[in-house]
């Protein structure tokens, strides 16, 4: 793809589900990059960013938000039908989301909580990953995604490399920004170790604990490498820094508390309170 | 798309997705005899119910998640959490840490009004699908918007660690304050921007606007002294003024079957929040800038058409951008980064002014810290009556114009109000029946 005008620029399609639009507005913060990504790309469909919105085939598909309505279990068929590489962005496409939290509630409850007429609300129990409905080819994680991570992905999707980004926990990469470790020298409930790389390890810089927005490490899921250790790390929550059950149920039951060995985790403490 | 039912002699115009506005949407438009009878916004957004999934969590992780409502405006979320909750623990944040806050809410300005103006609305005025497609002949000036939205977006991420879903603000305060020289790092670049908003204001105010001009009811805040971000009281166009604790006994929220978004009302009528409100409400707090660019343009205020709404963004970027300047010249290090918190149970209310408007917040929190209760009443919510409102009287000069171009048109005046229907709940698809002659 080194000249676009060789070859056909591929099709790229920017579908929402339920979300908080987030991701897309990553995709806008590109800035600069986000003119060249207009030149390499034909954006087919984006309608958050452009009127011009055409029907599929799609050669990419970057998918937000989670599925919660009995529409949107049917429209993600049909986005996967239209799409060669569909990739999820973000937390609620790859993990559920936030508004996963109603997995554990009672969805007629939650609707006469917000709603005067819950009987006009028409909305699943649950809130569910892509994964769970369509085969999904790569996962960016991230509550918001990293706008590096997402243009690194397109390039590489681009120029025919194998998609890969690193998976480790954020101690690593927190470690080599010389932050001081929150665990060891605040006594804060730091999910850091237990965290999938890729934010920067922002919340340490600015002194605060991880909340595990871009989920669990490598090998929690699928894949070679182990489910990080969230069992050791929430002893150390209770034992060490003094959590009562229902804190450290909390830290886990988050941004990303829909997939294991965060979900798992949670459920754990959730028998112990 | 477009179809007509002969049987019933009606005659029906629909437009899937409405583009350019932050979520999903529909619009519903029945026309008889060739008068407008009804006009419904119809958000299909799916619902999130943060606020039934706020109950039990505690008080520390609320500026997390309500973030979460919205990625364009989530430091909107969290001020409005955090003022509610510290008036529950009788908590006043003060000095450098309320100018932090201020300085942070400046960024999200900059960063989403520069979004709407440049991206998303613009494209109307020009004739272009998306401001991507513009920058093909307008190179410069798209460049120049989303150079103005990065310098938004670099003060939200150096306070904030992030521009989206910042991570730093927290009831009390923040996690972490900036260096005095961190500050000033940023102080070129906002220079420069401060020149680019001067260029914008011009920009916009150049514009072909539609003669229109609805005779609004505005809501704002307004403080005495400032020009409104954190706090202020309600003020209304029509003299009422309340404090925000007051807020629920005049507005009220009621649900319509063809929304999964609340509409907001005052005393049962439509109202109309966000930067044309706030700009009507508090030109005596516009620094001698923003006004000399006011008078170079010929902008009259107050502003009364709807379309001019692009006009109020761009000034307002200019005035965020002088904001920062100041705040960050005075800026010394406070001595805590927050607050010590003694938790107590109680209610709190707040409402700040996110880029769209007033959002109001309350908490019911207990002895533990924990949320037993929560109600957001978001922007958009609030603007809704208001935007079927002004298609009722926008839509007569348009009925003798092919389907296509009604319903393109309706779009242009749904996205005068930056509508975020991620906050609001979201799906903008646009349906127009016609009964009888049109």
């Amino acid at each position: 793809m080194s000249n676009p005008e060789l070859r056909q620029r591929p099709r790229l399609a920017v579908i929402k589900f339920a979300s908080c639009d987030g991701c897309q507005l990553s995709i806008l913060n590109l800035e600069e990059d986000l003119l060249a990504l207009g030149q390499a790309l034909d954006i087919a469909y984006f309608p958050e960013a452009s009127s011009d919105m055409r029907a599929g085939p799609y050669d990419i598909a970057l998918v937000e938000g989670s599925i919660t309505t009995a529409e949107d279990a049917h429209r993600i068929l049909s986005v996967r039908q239209q799409t060669k590489v569909l990739i999820t962005i973000g937390a609620c496409a790859t993990a559920g989301g936030i508004q996963a939290l109603r997995n554990w509630g009672d969805i007629e409850a939650y609707k006469q909580a917000v709603y005067p007429r819950p009987d006009y609300i028409q909305s699943l129990s649950t809130s569910t990953p892509i994964s769970e409905h369509v085969h999904v080819d790569f996962e960016l994680w991230g509550c918001p995604i990293e706008k590096g991570q997402l243009l690194r992905v397109i390039t590489d999707l681009v120029g025919g490399v194998q998609l890969r980004l690193p998976a480790d926990s954020v101690c690593l990469e927190c470690k080599r920004r010389g932050n001081v470790c929150v665990v060891v020298a605040k006594g804060m409930p730091c999910l850091g170790p237990v965290t999938r790389t890729g934010c920067g390890a922002i919340c340490p810089a600015m002194g605060r604990d991880c909340y595990g927005c871009f989920g669990p490490s490598e090998g929690a899921r699928k894949g070679p490498g182990l489910p990080p250790n969230t069992t050791s790390l929430a002893k150390h929550f209770h034992d060490e820094l003094q959590l009562i059950p229902v804190e450290v149920l909390r830290r886990f039951r988050g941004i990303n508390g829909a997939v294991d060995p965060f979900r798992n985790e949670s459920t754990v403490w959730e028998n112990k309170g | 798309m477009t179809g007509k039912e002969e049987a019933r002699n009606t005659r029906t115009i629909a437009v899937d997705l409405v583009a350019r506005v932050e979520g999903e949407g529909a619009l519903r438009v029945t026309v008889k005899d060739g008068t407008v009878q009804d006009v419904e916004l119809r958000i299909f957004e799916p619902p999130r119910f943060f606020e039934a999934f706020l109950q039990g969590r505690h008080y520390s992780e609320v500026p997390d998640i309500v973030a979460r409502i919205c990625g364009i405006c989530p430091v909107a979320y969290q001020m409005s959490a955090v003022h509610a909750i510290e008036q529950v623990f009788g908590l006043h944040v003060d000095g450098a840490l309320r100018d932090l806050r201020r300085l942070l809410y400046c960024g999200e300005w900059i960063e989403s009004h520069a979004l709407h103006v440049y991206l998303l609305q613009a494209p109307d005025f020009l004739g272009y699908d998306s401001g991507i497609a513009m920058a093909k002949d307008h190179p410069a000036v798209v460049t120049r918007g989303l150079r103005l939205k990065k310098a938004g977006n670099a003060i939200m991420t150096l306070l904030g660690g992030r521009s989206v879903h910042p991570v730093s603000v927290k009831v009390g305060g923040f996690s972490r304050v900036p260096l005095r020289s961190e500050l000033n790092g940023l102080k070129e670049e906002l220079l420069w921007a401060r020149d680019a908003a001067i260029e914008t204001v011009r920009w916009v105010a150049d514009f072909d606007y539609p003669d229109f001009m609805p005779d609004y009811t505005y809501v704002a805040l307004h403080h005495p002294d400032e020009y409104p971000f954190n706090e202020g009281q309600v003020a209304v166009s029509n003299g009422l003024q309340i404090s925000t604790t007051e807020f629920e006994q005049h507005f009220v929220e009621h649900q319509v079957s063809y929304s999964t978004a609340l509409h907001c009302t005052l005393q049962g009528t439509s109202y109309l929040v966000g930067p044309l409100a706030r700009l009507n409400s508090n030109q005596d707090h516009l620094t001698p800038l923003v006004q000399q660019v006011l008078a170079d343009t010929r902008t009259v205020m107050p502003l009364r058409n709807p379309f001019h709404g692009i006009i109020a963004r761009s000034v307002e970027i200019l005035y965020a951008l002088e904001e920062s300047l100041r705040l960050i010249d005075r800026y010394e290090p406070p001595p805590v980064s927050a607050l010590p918190v003694v938790v107590r149970s109680g209610t709190g209310m707040a409402c700040t002014e996110a880029p769209r408007g007033i959002l109001y917040h309350r908490y019911q929190v207990d002895g533990d810290g924990v949320i037993r209760e929560a109600k957001i009443v978001p922007p958009t919510s609030q603007n809704q009556s208001r935007i079927e409102q002004d298609l009722r009287l926008f839509l007569p000069r348009l009925l003798q114009l092919p389907d296509q171009e009604v319903a393109l048109a309706c779009e242009r005046v749904i996205r005068c109000y930056d509508p975020c229907i991620s906050c609001a709940t979201h799906f903008l698809n646009l349906e127009i029946t016609r009964e009888g002659v049109a």
